[in-house]
């Protein structure tokens, strides 16, 4: 055990050494170390960030469903009163129209009944003075007579 | 075994000798051929195998990170990538418990620490005859003796290597020290404590006392952090030699002893380096 230059030598060497590793291992190997740290709690953030969102996405389609869902809803029933609302003015046409296509043939039958009225009442008129001329044989003065029957005839 | 003419002392001996090269009162600037040369030679020589081992070994480190380094992505990474990364971590981490103060200079020296000595207690589990062998053969192929060939493998076995480390710690413990609390508060750390009265005189009977408690205390820190990390694996070596001496039966010995050396060679890594941190945290850490 005999302490000589060496102890010199070895302690230039280590001080190199210690410099080098200080100058040029040591700061790019940690460089890269927190750069990479960083880029994984970046990456950690946004994936918390993308999951948050996914949440807000999904929140807000479940509302544009249900919305819609109420509209549809909504539209559906404006429609079944829509189409309530139409059978039923036609069923009120409808029934107009009937009463006055009836109302319309009753006057038509009104009126027939009168024509065939005054006509029965002519020919009534006619055939009961012919029927009394044939009984009395020209006895009866025609002019006189005839406005006898006629106010007769009119009483029918 | 090496040579099979040694005995076992010789074969011991040669294998925990470095290979020197130093000024030699006699021969000037040589290599040394045997212990009494190396010895000879004092504080004015090199161990060649330390520094050629050590050093490879760290450019091994620097160059490996380097590669990671300068290709570091933040995307996922692989292989190499993932090792290194895991080590930084590791090392940033532990920087992090300890040392509450802000520099640049602590996770970088940390790491630099921890996987340098690493490296260099690993080479320990390489069997302890492969290396110098091949040495010898290349020592003998330039014209060299074999015998006396010597190369020792495990750098952190050498107190040189192990004590150049821990007083470059300690230049940085006192200039930590210093910066942090100026010198004049570096020098009443050292004097005022630990026993302090407010009786003026009283203090200034202390201060000889306080000095020589806190200046062993603050050498024992470099001591003991290159001896702990030498002691260990320089008795970790000799076993492993020793092992080596009993010829087939060492193939189960040798085992056994590799895994629990694993455990060694990474806790004293470790060791080292918490310590290193602990220290200078506690150099730039305000007075209480």
């Amino acid at each position: 055990m005999n302490l000589n230059l060496t102890l010199i030598g070895q302690a230039i060497a280590f001080a190199v050494f210690v410099w080098f590793c200080m100058k040029y291992v040591w700061p790019p190997v940690m460089q890269a170390l927190q750069e990479r740290q960083k880029k994984i709690a970046d990456g950690l953030d946004a994936a918390s960030r993308a999951t948050r969102d996914l949440e807000l996405a999904q929140e807000k389609a479940d509302e544009t469903l249900r919305e819609s869902k109420e509209q549809a809803q909504q539209i559906l029933e404006q429609a079944n009163k829509r189409a309530n609302q139409i059978v039923e003015e036609a069923r009120d046409n409808a029934r107009a129209e009937g009463e006055r296509i009836i109302a319309g043939a009753r006057s038509e039958i009104d009126q027939e009944i009168n024509r065939a009225k005054e006509e029965l009442r002519a020919q009534v008129s006619l055939l009961a003075v012919a029927g009394a001329e044939r009984i009395l044989e020209s006895s009866i003065d025609e002019a006189k007579h005839r406005e006898l029957v006629d106010k007769l005839a009119a009483e029918l | 075994m090496a040579g099979n003419n040694m005995t076992s002392t010789e074969y011991i001996q040669h294998h925990l000798q470095n290979m020197t090269f130093g000024l030699h009162p006699e021969n000037g600037w040589s290599m040394a051929h045997s212990a009494a040369d190396a010895k000879a030679m004092g504080f004015w020589a090199i161990h060649v195998d330390t520094m050629l081992w050590s050093i490879g070994l760290g450019v091994l480190f620097l160059y490996l990170f380097r590669l990671v380094a300068k290709r570091a992505s933040t995307g996922v990474p692989t292989g190499l990538q993932n090792f290194v990364e895991m080590m930084v971590e590791f090392v940033d981490g532990s920087v992090r418990e300890t040392f509450h103060g802000k520099s640049r200079l602590i996770a970088p020296l940390s790491l630099t620490i921890f996987c340098w000595i690493f490296l260099m207690n690993i080479m320990d589990l390489v069997p302890v005859d492969f290396l110098p062998m091949l040495a010898q053969k290349v020592g003998a192929w330039f014209g060299a003796d074999p015998a006396h060939v010597y190369f020792k493998v495990v750098p952190t076995t050498d107190v040189n290597a192990t004590l150049g480390m821990s007083l470059s710690v300690f230049a940085l413990i006192i200039f930590y020290s210093i910066r942090s609390k100026g010198l004049s508060g570096f020098v009443a750390e050292l004097t005022l404590h630990p026993f302090n009265t407010p009786n003026k005189l009283a203090q200034i009977l202390l201060i000889p006392v306080n000095f020589l408690l806190e200046i062993v205390t603050l050498l024992a820190k470099p001591v003991s952090l290159a001896l702990r990390l030498f002691g260990n694996l320089y008795a970790g070596e000799l076993i492993f030699i020793l092992i080596a001496m009993v010829g087939l039966w060492q193939l189960p010995l040798h085992f056994p002893w590799a895994v629990f050396h694993i455990l060694i060679i990474t806790l004293q890594a470790f060791i080292f380096m918490m310590l290193t941190i602990v220290y200078l945290s506690m150099a730039t850490e305000e007075q209480h």
